[in-house]
């Protein structure tokens, strides 16, 4: 069965990111990237991403001619979608485990940064048990 | 993997069998076969076909093998591990058991080994005995070649580590084990079942392998019920796929389907299979769900279904095991023989068991009958809470139609 670990982060702390000692950043790029080949070698790795910055994002509607129309950053939110892990495991279970590691990356001065990871299944094709 | 109408998945147990028993080591044996049977795809429909394509991958294998084992020995002397060597090496072969047919039935019970996740059991039975390549498995799967490729690397190592002898397995360990080997294979079945036509074409050939290993399988233990069960079971199931689904992908439930489209091929096969095993006897799970498949298919129209009879063998099925499945398939029965209200009834009893208390079935049956008994408010709210809960897309698309079109 397949999930998706959301990795969401406080828009105040995606800023704090660029700010960090050197180390600690080259920490945490290292601890993401062994994360992901841990999860190759496991065997349950689908894709994994990460995305640019929330100050990098549009907005987009449809405009009455279905044209697009964008709008700059969103100031309500406070939570924004960081990256993402699909994983394919044997219970949901061990999806909360790697969804625990990941949220346990280490941030300014190597202190776990406990990010809220939102976990949920990925729908899959038809039953068997239908017909 | 075809290359000219030749087709060479057939001759990948055998060859994994006489190299193994050459090298005795079933990880490194599987790899080198697996890559003689990549050269021989590229290399075979460029140029001839050998004469003996069988001895071909042999050689090639063996000596991917050689080479091999020199790497390893020199590794070995670095690290001076001799001794450890021991541990990861696949006992000596027996000499009994030396064709090439009984090779397919022994890399089934090592691929299907007790130790292994079903995942991992899957993805190893499909390219050791199936023949089929990392990158084809992996793209059915929608995993990346890199995953499948550790998956099953991990899986060869758990089965080095169980230590497990290269012979078939003996006496009362090889009627549980072989059914592991059948478990295994309906589920490659269910995983081509379950996949929508389009994109996943790919996915569906996973059920035409399936059908294909049983279908050795029961070439080689033609007396075995069993085996002929789930044979026809796959196949009288099968029959029904072009009619499963309509052309956007949505589901068609049994009742709806256009029965011309079903495999009247398929259909006679599996009668046939079915009618020469019941009287050999003993019936297990099976030919039952077979016999329940071949009245679905017998039926010209909905209404000419025999429930008594798919009510009787449930009947029968639910005695041989104590499966919650079983019990609610149990219960549409006998609410189509009964009415409703019998089948409402037991699906009380299934709930308080409390074994299917997150499982959408359980709601989406007692919706299906609630609607029967036109009792539509309580069938609408059923049906919204088994869509909130299943994983299958089209069939939560399915369930929230079936909700909408009962609100108007």
């Amino acid at each position: 069965m397949k999930y998706i670990l959301m990795m969401n982060t406080m828009k105040a702390s995606a800023g704090a990111f660029g700010s960090w000692p050197k180390e600690d950043i080259q920490a945490h790029i290292a601890f993401m990237m062994g994360f992901n080949k841990q999860l190759t070698a496991s065997g349950e790795l689908v894709s994994a991403e990460g995305l640019a910055f929330p100050d990098q994002a549009k907005l987009v509607r449809a405009g009455k001619d279905g044209a697009p129309v964008t709008d700059g950053v969103f100031p309500e939110a406070k939570e924004f979608l960081a990256g993402y892990w699909i994983v394919d495991v044997e219970s949901p279970e061990r999806a909360y485990q790697i969804a625990a590691q990941a949220s346990a990356a280490p941030g300014k001065s190597g202190v776990p940064l406990n990010m809220p990871i939102e976990v949920r299944q990925v729908m899959s094709g038809p039953p068997k048990e239908f017909t | 993997m075809t290359t000219s109408g030749f087709d060479l998945r057939e001759l990948a147990p055998q060859v994994i069998g006489v190299v193994l028993r050459r090298f005795r080591d079933f990880a490194a044996a599987e790899d080198a076969v697996q890559e003689a049977l990549v050269a021989a795809a590229m290399q075979w429909p460029r140029e001839a076909l050998p004469e003996n394509p069988r001895a071909w991958l042999i050689q090639v294998a063996s000596r991917r093998m050689v080479d091999y084992q020199r790497s390893e020995s020199a590794r070995r002397r670095r690290e001076n591990a001799a001794a450890r060597e021991r541990d990861l090496v696949v006992p000596a072969a027996s000499v009994e058991n030396e064709s090439g047919q009984d090779d397919t039935l022994i890399l089934l019970f090592m691929s299907c080994h007790p130790a292994l996740a079903p995942a991992s059991a899957i993805a190893l039975t499909l390219r050791a005995v199936g023949g089929l390549t990392t990158a084809e498995i992996a793209s059915a799967f929608l995993v990346p070649e890199a995953t499948m490729a550790q998956r099953i690397s991990r899986a060869k190592k758990t089965i080095k580590a169980s230590g497990l002898p290269f012979r078939l397995p003996a006496g009362k360990q090889r009627a549980e084990r072989l059914s592991l080997v059948l478990h295994v294979l309906y589920l490659i079945f269910n995983e081509g079942y379950t996949s929508s036509a389009g994109p996943n074409l790919r996915r569906s050939d996973l059920s035409a392998e399936a059908i294909r290993l049983t279908r050795a399988v029961h070439h080689l233990l033609p007396d075995h019920t069993e085996v002929a069960g789930l044979l026809a079971l796959l196949l009288l199931t099968d029959a029904r796929r072009a009619a499963r689904t309509g052309p956007g992908g949505e589901l068609i439930p049994l009742p709806k389907q256009d029965r011309t489209l079903w495999d009247q091929g398929e259909i006679s096969e599996g009668l046939a299979l079915l009618t020469a095993t019941l009287p050999k006897g003993p019936v297990g799970p099976y030919q039952l769900q077979a016999a329940i498949a071949a009245v679905h298919d017998e039926a010209a129209r909905t209404e000419d279904t025999d429930w008594p009879q798919i009510l009787a063998l449930y009947d029968l099925l639910n005695q041989m095991s104590d499966n919650p499945m079983v019990k609610l398939n149990h219960a549409v029965a006998a609410g189509m023989v009964h009415g409703p209200a019998t089948g409402l009834n037991l699906l009380d009893a299934l709930a308080a068991d409390g074994r299917l208390a997150d499982n959408h079935r359980l709601d989406a049956v007692r919706a299906h009958l609630l609607e029967l008994a036109g009792n539509h408010p309580a069938a609408i709210s059923h049906y919204q809470c088994a869509a909130r809960r299943t994983a299958s897309l089209p069939e939560r698309n399915y369930l929230m139609t079936q909700a909408a079109r009962l609100k108007t």
